[in-house]
């Protein structure tokens, strides 16, 4: 068919940190490399990203190490995570970080002129490289400039509808059946356009906006880990859903909007509305040895971290939010649902402004509070997937040929629950491993792929079937409903009745999404984007009830009011989603990697 | 988890008008493409606390499922949702219903300097060429154990402009090409001007781009009326802090070698 055709090594979907830095690898290792992605370059949601990179540089603390940060990351993620994926991580996180001062980065610094590096929680050392609490946009800017400089191309605001597989080797008997490249529209024009390319890199980040609360742009539906799914890749740990603590609450257009970290890292406390500092009367005893158990104790730690242990507000996400959500069901919550955040009594205004700009202007602006003169009214906002496309941790590679994911899109590296700061470090570390893999894999396979032109009509036939239907239903209604069904039935609290609604419910929403119509012309049309969003939103919705209901135990980010403990058995498995041929999604259990004594012995130690 | 008073399964937030502090609010918007269009009305009710942002979505999921729109963050960090709100270049996501009279007309257009692609999304390209052209930021070697090292008293200043979220008000408003196409293509505005100063004052950075300021990027073309730094949302001082002490450095090289070489030496950190 007639569309525009492009030819690459390597294809990268996604331009956020993950999608930049994977492009830059690919494109230094030589492959001729493209990225594509559905917002203007540099909008992606990295920029939200606040608090900082972790990295154990031990800029901060000379006792800090690759050892101390892997094994917190371990913990934060109850020992789920995949430990190689933990170790390299750890271990490269540091050098990723430096490389960006090359770029041009500018962290902020210590007195003796190096990176200086902020407290978060579940870090046993001040780790995260930062500026402000905008690390997120330093770091975009960072590697689009890169980016840029290197000449890389670049698809702007260009969709990737479907991946393309197909024979990718050789030819012959047995022959691998692999990536052959992707099918996209363009959002300007509403034109198609295939990219032939033996490797894809997907990074296209989270599935935030299945829900209703939110810190996830529009761009967030899920489109890597459908694709993934699609094409034949397994989906890892999809019940883990993180909800981010401190969202705004107030006003509501507003709500999910995020509250750093930070704040809490900086000398912010959590109140209820009798003023009590509840993350006292919550901390599990897996974290109690090294939490505070006094108030003068946990405040004389910002300044004495060798004779004192960390506060409770500082304790791992999913512990302060399920906290949070307590507080409020107990009745003990702020005026519009939430809990009280409070930096204005406990830090000189001053301090507040230079260490939380970006804080203080977004109250500022959007609900008109002054966060150095008053607390802010936080509750807990989906923020994060801790599940993603199962891939190998030294390549990033898929079980597809071809297919590598980085990023919030990949699975496995923070197990049931991702500390603060791991992201950023994360889509460093496993983007540049995924650029490099890809280019390699392409190498061995320049000139063998060739696209389907049968995939090519299907796909741009599919795509375009929501104009052909009339009187069908309005795709924003159907995706309110579906973000109002997994807040309802599938958040930070869970159980089997709810979940088994949720699923039917999401059964039905498929049949509704089926029979959609869009209003207007291909040209720009934010209701027909949507309309080809919808699908993903409905899979990975389906990949995270079905993986919640069968996981009978609450781990991290995810809690079951009918199993509330953690099980041992759980903790050695596994859940992975992938598609049938007739659709449907499967969950398989599957035992963890098992962890080489060597590492084994970094929980032994003293803590 | 659903609190009391959410929508109810199902429904679209079609806002709540005149109940419960809300009210109907009167929308201006333009609408069409690269070849014309015009301002169409509509009558949208507003909930309290919302943003103008806010109010484009409720037309765009219950009257105009069509209506063209940049956005992402919602919350001021990435520079997408630019329009001109009563003819005021602003975010939409930053300028709250509040402040403007319940019984005021609110009227959106899209940003004037740059060519309409549909309803209130531009063809901002412009603004990409450029920062392509800007010759890449460059080091010095890393110290000998491979950190560099830097004061932050030298990192603050282009820090300030490093803030920038790139959302193109300044360059929209910047009377140099607003108004006036010929002069684009010798005159890369100012966001790319504070990304010039950002380079030039870069602790780590080697190269001199102050002749490129002068003769590629236009940099006499600005008369620094200060426009720029007006729209700026995140509050950057683009002419005082950057601008103009760019045209110093300028005009030290062009009149004044030794000057220049005295400024570079004292910028030098010690090692």
């Amino acid at each position: 068919m007639e569309l525009e055709r492009h030819s690459y090594d390597v294809v990268v979907v996604g331009a956020g940190g993950a999608g930049l830095r994977a492009a830059i690898a690919a494109h230094e290792a030589g492959a001729r490399t493209a990225v594509v992605c559905k917002s203007l370059l540099g909008k992606a949601h990295t920029v939200m990203a606040e608090g900082g990179i972790a990295a154990a540089m031990g800029n901060a603390y000379a006792e800090d190490d690759w050892r101390v940060h892997f094994r917190d990351t371990m913990r934060g993620g109850k020992m789920l995570n995949h430990w190689r994926m933990a170790q390299l991580h750890a271990q490269e996180a540091p050098d990723r970080v430096r490389e960006l001062e090359d770029w041009g980065a500018l962290f902020d610094r210590t007195p003796d002129g190096l990176i200086s590096q902020r407290d978060f929680g579940g870090h046993r050392y001040a780790r995260l490289a930062h500026v402000g609490d905008r690390t997120g946009l330093e770091l975009i800017r960072t590697l689009q400039q890169r980016t840029v400089a290197l000449g890389v191309d670049v698809y702007m605001e260009c969709t990737v509808t479907r991946l393309l597989t197909g024979p990718a080797g050789g030819g012959g008997a047995g022959e691998e059946h692999g990536i052959t490249g992707a099918f996209g529209y363009w959002r300007e024009s509403g034109r198609f356009l295939a990219w032939e390319a033996p490797s894809v890199v997907l990074a296209t980040g989270g599935i935030g906006k299945a829900w209703k609360v939110t810190s996830n742009s529009w761009e967030y539906t899920g489109d890597g880990h459908s694709l993934a799914l699609a094409a034949g890749a397994g989906l890892v740990n999809m019940e883990f859903v993180q909800f981010h603590p401190t969202g705004m609450v107030w006003p509501p257009s507003v709500r999910g909007i995020l509250v750093t970290e930070s704040v809490r890292g900086d000398g912010g406390v959590l109140r209820n509305s009798a003023g009590n500092r509840f993350m006292f009367d919550y901390i599990p005893d897996f974290f109690r040895k090294e939490t505070a158990e006094t108030e003068d104790e946990a405040d004389r730690w910002y300044d004495d971290k060798k004779n004192n242990r960390r506060p409770p507000e500082l304790l791992p996400r999913d512990e302060v939010a399920r906290a949070i959500n307590s507080e409020v069901k107990a009745g003990r919550g702020s005026p519009h649902g939430g809990v009280f955040l409070d930096i204005a009594s406990r830090r000189p205004a001053e301090y507040v402004r230079r260490r939380l700009p970006s804080m203080y202007h977004q109250f500022k602006e959007l609900a008109d509070v002054d966060i150095t003169a008053e607390a802010m009214e936080v509750g807990p906002t989906c923020h994060y997937v801790m599940g993603g496309v199962e891939v190998d941790p030294d390549t990033a590679a898929a079980s597809v040929p071809g297919l590598f994911a980085a990023g919030e899109v990949a699975g496995g590296m923070h197990g049931s629950n991702r500390l603060g700061g791991n992201s950023l470090s994360d889509l460093l570390v496993f983007g540049r491993r995924a650029g490099a893999a890809a280019a390699e894999h392409a190498g061995k396979r320049a000139g063998l792929v060739a696209l389907r032109e049968e995939a090519l009509a299907e796909a741009a036939r599919a795509a375009l079937e929501p104009f052909e239907r009339e009187g069908g239903e309005n795709p924003y209604a159907v995706q309110s409903e579906l973000q109002q069904t997994m807040h309802d039935l599938v958040g930070i609290i869970r159980t089997a009745p709810e979940m088994e609604r949720a699923l039917k419910r999401i059964a039905v929403l498929r049949e509704r999404v089926a029979a959609l119509s869009v209003e207007g012309h291909r040209q720009y049309n934010p209701g027909w984007h949507l309309a080809l969003d919808l699908p993903h939103l409905l899979a990975v919705s389906e990949c995270v009830a079905r993986a919640a209901l069968a996981r009978e135990e609450s781990r991290g980010g995810h809690t079951r009011d009918d199993f509330p403990a953690a099980d041992p058995g759980w903790g050695r498995l596994n859940l992975v989603c992938t598609r049938t041929p007739d659709g449907a999604v499967t969950v398989t259990r599957q035992p963890l990697p098992e962890m080489p004594p060597e590492l084994a012995e970094v929980f032994e130690e003293q803590t | 988890m659903t609190e009391p008073g959410e929508p109810s399964i199902g429904a679209v937030d079609e806002g709540q008008g005149g109940n419960r502090g809300g009210y109907d609010a009167t929308f201006r918007v333009w609408r069409g493409e690269a070849s014309g269009g015009e301002l169409q009305t509509f009558t949208v009710p507003v909930n309290e606390g919302e943003v103008v942002l806010d109010v484009i979505h409720r037309l765009q999921a219950t009257q105009a499922g069509d209506l063209a729109v940049r956005w992402n963050c919602k919350a001021g960090k990435c520079g997408s949702c630019s329009a001109e709100v009563n003819g005021r270049p602003r975010l939409m996501c930053l300028t709250r219903m509040s402040t403007f009279a319940e019984d005021e007309t609110v009227t959106v257009t899209p940003l004037r300097t740059f060519p309409v692609i549909r309803d209130l999304v531009t063809d901002v390209s412009y603004n990409y060429e450029k920062a392509a052209q800007i010759p890449a930021f460059t080091p010095r070697p890393r110290d000998p154990d491979g950190n560099h090292r830097m004061q932050q008293v030298d990192v603050d200043r282009p820090q300030e402009f490093r803030k920038c979220i790139e959302c193109w008000l300044c360059q929209n408003t910047c009377h140099v090409i607003r108004d006036h196409e010929e002069n684009k293509a010798a005159f890369a505005g100012p966001r790319f001007l504070i990304r010039l100063a950002e380079l030039d004052m870069h602790p780590l950075d080697v190269v001199d781009r102050r002749d490129a300021a002068q003769e590629e990027f236009g940099l006499g073309y600005c008369n620094i009326t200060k426009c720029c730094s007006e729209v700026c949302p995140e509050g950057i001082h683009l002419t005082d802090n950057g601008i103009i002490p760019l045209k110093e450095r300028v005009v030290d090289r062009k009149y004044d070698p030794l000057t220049w070489l005295g400024s570079k030496i004292r910028r030098r950190r010690p090692d």
